[in-house]
């Protein structure tokens, strides 16, 4: 499934619809400490997390991960969307719980 | 061979909202420079986690990156605390990053093992009311 995908799915409300929208999703990551998703993010992965600041962008940015699905509610803070809209980061959200939406992804890159 | 480039950063403390500005645009400009891109991977992964560590534990500081016909050298110096126990500070897991910090995501205690992990050589200097200086190299 690509990005691009995933947006028209409806699973999620989109946040902010990025540039880049035809790479496929390899894999889901699920991490909410920065540090950890820095050291092993996964290059092309849809990342759920509930944080929603300008430094996920900037791990979600180095590793290379595809888009970000905040979970549990959680939203983007203001300099974080300027941020997104302004490089083109793909950010979707929902109110489910991290394993929840990251569970319908995985089901569906299958 | 005196043609290597060096690119500076200023990095103002407890501004998380430009936090990572430096690392980015080192990144930009490597890309630009042609650097191969697991290399810019490696460099832009530990000089973020250098410039954030900055940020929190040292209230700002300076970033001087050397990119040599063999090399990449960051040289990240502050004039924060310092760190009283640097083979402590490298474990995975241990981190003193206050309250308000860890509700961003950060204090796992990655970031230094981060930097250790992805480059080939660190380096760290350090007096305590002085300042901290990480050297890290990442071979080309
Ligand atoms: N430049 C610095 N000046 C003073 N202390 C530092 C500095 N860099 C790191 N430290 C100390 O080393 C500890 C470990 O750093 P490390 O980057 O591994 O974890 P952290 O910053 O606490 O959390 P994170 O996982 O978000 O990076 C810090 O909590 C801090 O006590
Ligand atoms: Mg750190």
């Amino acid at each position: 499934m690509t990005v691009q995908e995933l947006i028209d799915s409806d699973m999620f409300e989109v946040v902010n619809e990025g540039s880049d929208t035809d790479r496929d999703i390899s894999k889901v990551f699920c991490c909410d400490l920065l540090s950890i998703a820095m050291g092993k993010g996964i290059a092309d992965a849809a990342w759920v997390t509930v944080m929603g600041n300008i430094n996920t962008l900037a791990v979600m940015s180095l590793t290379d991960m595809a888009c970000i699905i905040l979970a549990e509610g959680a939203r983007m803070d203001d300099p974080g969307m300027a941020k997104a809209r302004q490089q083109g980061f793909t950010i979707l959200r929902t109110d489910e719980p991290i394993f929840d939406a990251g569970l319908k992804i995985h089901e569906r890159i299958q | 061979m005196n043609d290597s480039i060096e690119l500076t950063y200023e990095v103002s403390g407890d501004d998380f909202t430009r936090a990572g500005e430096a690392s980015s645009d080192c990144k930009q400009k490597l890309k630009r420079l042609g650097v191969p891109p697991d290399v810019i991977r490696k460099v832009a992964i530990a000089m973020y986690e250098g410039e954030i560590n900055m940020v929190i534990h040292a209230n700002g500081g300076k970033i001087k990156v050397t990119i040599s016909m063999d090399e990449i050298t960051m040289e990240l110096a502050d004039r924060g605390p310092g760190i009283p126990d640097i083979e402590k500070a490298l474990r995975p897991g241990y981190s003193t990053a206050p309250e308000d910090v860890r509700s961003l995501g950060f204090g796992a205690g990655m970031g230094l093992p981060n930097m250790k992990k992805y480059t080939d050589d660190i380096h760290i200097t350090t007096e305590l009311g002085v300042g901290t200086t990480v050297t890290m190299k990442v071979k080309l």
